[in-house]
Formats: structure tokens, sequence, C-alpha cells
């Protein structure tokens, strides 16, 4: 009953026309002169959820951190982007290979990181762009893979998903993915640690809400990586699972792990509608 | 030297001759305050870029001190006036004397 | 060792002197800083413009701007810090205008100080106060 009405509350501050402090704001975003989609209809599967409309974390934010994304080079995230420019082109591992020996130019990754993670035929198994990332690395490359979360496989993250900028979230759920899905969204809805707190409580419930002085978003991964001006890194979807579940006081999942997997399949599955904003910029 | 530290620049590549253009510059880099301690106690040494300077066909557009308040991946934006011609030269001076460098011509 | 009251309260004022005076020498700091950049001279009110945020997300990541028309020098000092230099700004002949921005840290709520030297020499002297706020997300 609490929770239904926190949301009622929401609902009201949102379709307000005054963006009243608390609520998400009505600004758009044109990066580089080009517009995102950051609010649109909610995909059919979320009906009953209470979320009609789905947005972009960008509208949490304070004006300054929002124009910082508007802007290519005001983003500091770029600048991983350039380095892993550098990493694409070089040569690893036992088959001297680099990205580009298979894929020639990073363009050529254009609407990879709208559709993922998704299934993969061969292996038999929901991938997302890290695993993706790494088989290239170990199979192709014959190289040591990038740890699941570390700054380079972040930076390569970027380089490829900055391709799709602007491109529509469409990740399939249903199929061979359909089992994993259905495990992703259970996490989601799982209350775990002391606080018991389900993803659910803060980003369906409670979204435009403050936690402290935290400006709660839908928890959207539209913009992964996404430069965080906490750390003044690239930080990964499993990353940001991962410090959400420990703030909750859990023991967290690994990044790379099977239920991050499936979480990050169904969350980005809530943003099916979005624009691929990565690298945005978060506070 | 701070690994992989990346100068970026942001400057028009041709301007009418008198014209005030806008420049940005990045870099990457940890900007090491010499106020944080690592999980043992200590404390991490200060490690910072502490200079920049923007230089026009050798004339000079900004010179910056640099203390360890700014932030991580130092940003700086300002204007320079193109006279005529030629080339900017960016200059950033790191605590442990490296010198990174980035030149960027522009026609008139 | 017994401690009467009195004796208690003695030692407890003469800790919580101890832990104020770095605070003081901090405060002047900012002070000199100031007066070995102006030599002493007078400061006025109008003359540099510095736009902040008036609360900062974050306050890793602070966007300022300095503007003062003609001047030589702005140099920005965060009072509240545990070293209150942040930078000066020299404009060279080539500056199209003297304004510039960077982005700053701020170690808590507290107020920024621009001051500039302006064309004639003289001084001038802005401040705004940032609230920097602590986010309940630690993640």
């Amino acid at each position: 009953m609490k929770y239904k009405t926190m949301t009622a509350v929401a609902a009201l501050v949102l379709s307000a026309p005054v963006a009243f402090a608390g609520g998400a704001d009505d600004d758009t975003l044109a990066i580089d002169g080009q517009e995102m989609v950051t609010k649109t209809t909610a995909p059919a599967h979320m009906e009953g959820t209470g979320i009609d409309t789905i947005m972009s974390g960008w509208h949490f934010r304070e004006d300054d951190t929002q124009s910082m994304q508007a802007d290519t080079f005001d983003n500091p995230g770029m600048i991983f982007v350039d380095q892993a420019i550098d990493s694409w082109n070089t040569v690893e591992g036992a088959a001297e290979k680099s990205c580009s020996s298979c894929h020639e130019g990073p363009e050529s990754m254009e609407g990879v990181r709208a559709v993922y993670p998704k299934w993969n035929e061969e292996a038999g198994e929901v991938r997302t762009l890290a695993m993706q990332i790494n088989d290239c690395r170990e199979t192709q490359m014959e190289a040591e893979p990038y740890k699941y979360d570390s700054a380079p496989m972040a930076a390569m993250e970027a380089l490829i998903s900055v391709q799709s900028r602007g491109m529509t979230v469409d990740v399939a759920i249903d199929g061979p993915v359909a089992d994993t899905w259905e495990q992703g969204k259970e996490l989601y809805y799982t209350r775990t640690g002391q606080l018991e707190l389900s993803c659910a409580n803060c980003h369906e419930d409670n979204y435009g809400n403050y936690i402290r002085a935290d400006h709660l978003s839908q928890g959207q991964v539209n913009g992964f990586p996404t430069y965080r001006l906490k750390n003044a890194k690239l930080n990964t979807a499993h990353g940001r699972f991962k410090g959400c579940v420990r703030d909750t006081r859990a023991e967290t999942y690994a990044p790379g792990s099977p239920e991050f997997v499936a979480l990050e399949l169904y969350v980005a599955s809530r943003g099916n509608g979005l624009s691929v904003e990565a690298p945005a910029v978060r506070n | 030297m701070a690994s992989g530290v990346k100068p970026r620049v942001k400057v028009p590549s041709s301007a009418s001759a008198g014209e005030a253009v806008a420049i940005k510059t990045l870099i990457s880099h940890p900007m090491e305050s010499g106020q944080r301690k690592d999980s043992d106690g200590n404390t991490i040494p200060r490690s910072i870029i502490n200079r920049f300077t923007c230089d026009y066909n050798g004339e000079n557009v900004i010179d910056v001190t640099m203390e360890p308040a700014i932030s991580t991946n130092p940003y700086f934006e300002f204007e320079a006036t193109v006279p005529e011609a030629g080339e900017f030269q960016f200059t950033w001076y790191d605590d442990d004397g490296s010198v990174y460098e980035e030149a960027k011509a522009v026609s008139v | 060792m017994d401690f009467t009251r009195r004796e208690t309260l003695a030692l407890g004022g003469a800790a919580a002197l101890t832990f104020v005076l770095p605070f003081r020498a901090n405060a002047a700091t900012t002070e000199e800083l100031v007066n070995e950049f102006t030599g002493g001279a007078d400061i006025a009110d109008a003359g540099v413009e510095l736009t902040a945020p008036e609360i900062a997300e974050n306050g890793n990541t602070v966007p300022i701007t300095v503007s003062a028309p003609g001047a030589s020098a702005i140099m920005v000092l965060a009072t509240g810090n545990p070293t209150p230099p942040v930078a000066t700004f020299n404009f060279g002949p080539l500056a199209a205008s003297h304004e510039a921005s960077t982005r700053i840290r701020l170690a808590g709520t507290q107020d920024v100080v621009a001051i500039a030297q302006l064309e004639d020499g003289s001084f001038a002297r802005s401040a705004k106060n940032v609230k920097v706020t602590i986010g309940g997300c630690g993640g």
C-alpha cells in the first residue's frame, strides 16, 4: 500500500507540466545536435509495473551534469573512447590480430550496442557486449581476456557503444533468451540485503524521489558504460549493479556472473525505445 | 609519467583574420591530490599537472597555474584571437617532469 | 588516574583547541594567498564575475567560469578545501576574452572566491557559495 501511494505521488509529479523539485525534468537532450529519445512509452512487457513512460537517467541529473553530455567534447567519457581506439588497432595475442584485423574500423560496430545482450546461437547462451569482446579476444586473437568490469573493458564497450549512439534500444526478450529474461526479471523484484531492497523498490516504486541526497532514476542502462563524476571514470552496468546490491547491504553477485547477465538483459529490455546514450555522464 | 595520458583539443580548423575562436581542452590525468590515503592509511603522494599553456605562433593566449583542486581529467575552455594563419601549441606540465604537447593548425 | 569534572572539561577544551587550530591556520592561508596576489592592495567588489552552480551534484567535478574584462590574471580559491588554491589564469596578448572555464574539486559546501587583477592594476573580488551534496548511493 505504502509503495503504491508513493508511486501514485511520483506519477502525479511526473505528469505535471512543470518539473517540480524531485521529479524528472522536461529538458531535451541533443548530443552534438543529434536528438536523443530520453522519454518514451514503456515497452509492452512493462504493463502492470506502474511505469507508462520510460526515462533516461539523464532526466534526473542537475543541469550542469546534463550539459556535460550534450557535447561530445565536454563529455569526459570520450577520453576513454579515444584510448579504446588505440586498443582497437593494437595487435595482441598469439594469433597476432587486433580488433581491426577482422572488423576494420570501429564504425563497423554500428547497431551492435542497441541489441545487446543477445542470444549467441553457436555458444547457446545469452551474451553481453563484454562477453562478446572477451570471446573475440580469447578465440580470435588468442589474447588474455579483459577483467569483466575493468577500465580497458569499459573503454572498449564505450567505443563500440558510441557507434550506436542515437539508435533505439531494441533488445529481444523472447525465443531462446526467454528463460534468461525471466530469471533477470525475478532478480529485479527480489529483495536483497539487510535493507531488504529490490531493484524495483528504488527504481520502479520511487524514481523521482530522493534517497538522502540522491535523486533516484528508473535505473536504465541505455547510457552505460557511463562516466560518473563520483569516480571520474567509466563504469560498467555490472559495476553499477554491484554497487546497488552492496548498498542494500547484501553480498553481491560478481560482475559477469550468470545472475548479472540475466539482470542486464531484463534491465536493458526495460529501456527498449530509448536511445543508446553511451557513454553517458552521471553523478 | 602518469600512464595513458591523452590530450584532446577542440579548435576550429579555419578562421578569419582577427577572429575570436573558442577553444576547449581535455586531458586524461588522475590529478592525485596528495590528500588521499591508501588502504593502509599511508598518504598517496601528490601527482598532478601543475601548469597548462596555450600559445599561437609563439605568442601567449593563456597560462594557467593548476593546483590539486582541479578535477581529474582537467578541462579548460577559453577564447583566443587568431591574427593570421598559424598553429596553436598546447602544453601540459606534470609534477614528475613530463610534458604533454598538442598542436593544431588554423587556416585563415 | 581520576579526573575531576573540572579537569576533564579543561582537557576537553585544550583538545578542542588543538582541533580548531588547523582550521584557523587554513583560514589564514586564504587571506595570505589573497594578500600575496594583491600585495595588500584594496579589493573592489565589481569587475570580476564568478559562475558556479548553487548546488553541485558531486564535489569531484564542479564546473566554474571566471570572467573579468581586461584582467591580466584571475586567481580562484576554494576557501573550504584542505588547501584553498585552485588555479590562477594568466591571460596573454592573444586572449580574445578574459574568461575561462574549468572543473574543480570542492571538499564540501563552501565559498569559492575569484580575485582578478584588472587592466589598471587594481583588484576585484567575487565569491559564490556552492552547496555540495553527498549522495546516499555510494555504488
